[in-house]
């Protein structure tokens, strides 16, 4: 008799549980991601963005208030969702971030090469990483729209392109092996397929973003940074040409799509 | 002066919710750096919340509270245009205050 019993038991709650199961992994994720929403500390680093980029600073003592990101001096509304884009007084296509760098080197006489040989998380890179922030923060919720007019905007798309498909590395990666297709996915982390656009507020359309796993706020360099160390790669430069490229690439494909930056992410 | 925290307070009838972004590293004590050092403890020990000037919340945190602390907590009988203020002192001393109107 006693023994029925328990089996009985153990039934029901094996039952119970494979119902409980029934929401999906992504599902979860999704609900976890809508309650970590509210306070994101991205929050603070909009602000610290907002404060540095209106602060004179550096040997010239200027603020970055009459930076050009692409659409006018000082304009910062609508300027992330149109980068990386050329630049005709570098004469160069230029993500966010390197354009940051290029105006706290003209404007404030801050050294360019100095910033970019400072790691992730320390010294200037912080400064750049809320500046960047702050410059997303300012078209959130706007469509993705990068310039393809210049001849040199469309070179770089091409050899993003190229970049994007080029498997290298001890394990023979390339960014495709894991963002080349649909419904790909590393352990619970669904992958987006950026050979295409991949939808509002994701991929290209989510960073920066914080990382509540690290307590730390990711700029698309680091991302891609990031995305290298994973395949085994060498560290691209901050701000090199691969790197850009890839982010053409990926915002030309990702046209249309809605801005959530900056996001939150595990 | 610490960074600034990000205060919102929005009332909705008799209760106004108020929602803090503090900006705090938050080291539990127990984490060791590369070279194997232990980081020292540094964490929020006292939060406290005024609503015009009367106390309404009072909180002593651990080293369990995670890195830039989201408190959201609700008071009665708040009406748009009044005033909330939070602070909070860390383990170093250190203090932070700042106030939100109420919309």
């Amino acid at each position: 008799m006693k023994p029925l019993f328990i089996v009985g038991a153990s039934a029901t709650l094996l039952a119970c549980w494979s119902a409980q199961a029934q929401k999906s992994a992504a599902d979860g994720i999704a609900e976890y991601r809508k309650m970590l929403e509210d306070g994101n500390p991205a929050d603070l680093f909009e602000a610290k963005g907002e404060a540095l980029w209106k602060q004179k600073r550096g040997p010239k003592n200027a603020s970055l208030e009459q930076c050009d990101l692409g659409k006018g001096a000082g304009v910062v509304k609508g300027a992330f969702v149109e980068l990386p884009r050329y630049f005709s007084d570098t004469q160069k296509v230029q993500d966010l971030e390197s354009r940051l760098v290029t105006c706290m080197e003209s404007l404030q006489g801050l050294s360019g090469a100095e910033i970019a040989k400072t790691p992730f998380g320390r010294g200037e890179q912080n400064n750049v990483t809320a500046l960047a922030t702050y410059v997303a923060a300012a078209s959130r919720g706007l469509r993705f729209n990068l310039p393809q007019g210049h001849a040199e905007e469309r070179r770089i798309y091409e050899i993003g392109k190229r970049v994007f498909f080029f498997r290298g590395g001890p394990y023979d990666f390339s960014c495709a092996s894991c963002h080349g297709e649909d419904g790909k996915r590393i352990r619970l982390q669904d992958l987006p397929n950026l050979t295409k656009n991949p939808g509002d507020g994701v991929g290209f359309a989510a960073w920066p973003a914080y990382r509540v796993s690290n307590g730390q706020m990711w700029s698309m360099q680091l991302r891609l940074n990031d995305c290298y160390r994973q395949q085994r790669f060498p560290y691209p430069g901050f701000g090199s040409e691969a790197t850009i490229a890839v982010s053409v690439f990926m915002g030309v494909n990702a046209k249309g799509a809605e801005s959530i930056a900056p996001a939150i992410k595990r | 002066m610490a960074d600034p925290m990000r205060i919102r307070a929005q009332a909705a009838g008799d209760k106004t919710v108020v929602r803090v972004l503090m900006s705090h590293e938050m080291e539990t004590g127990q984490r060791k750096d590369s070279a194997g050092k232990t980081i020292a403890a540094w964490f929020i020990q006292e939060v406290s919340a005024t609503h015009n000037g009367k106390p309404v919340l009072g909180a002593q945190w651990g080293p369990s509270v995670s890195k830039n602390p989201f408190l959201q907590f609700t008071i009665k009988g708040a009406k748009a245009g009044d005033k909330v203020a939070v602070s909070w002192t860390d383990n170093r001393g250190d203090k932070r205050t700042d106030e939100t109107t109420v919309t």
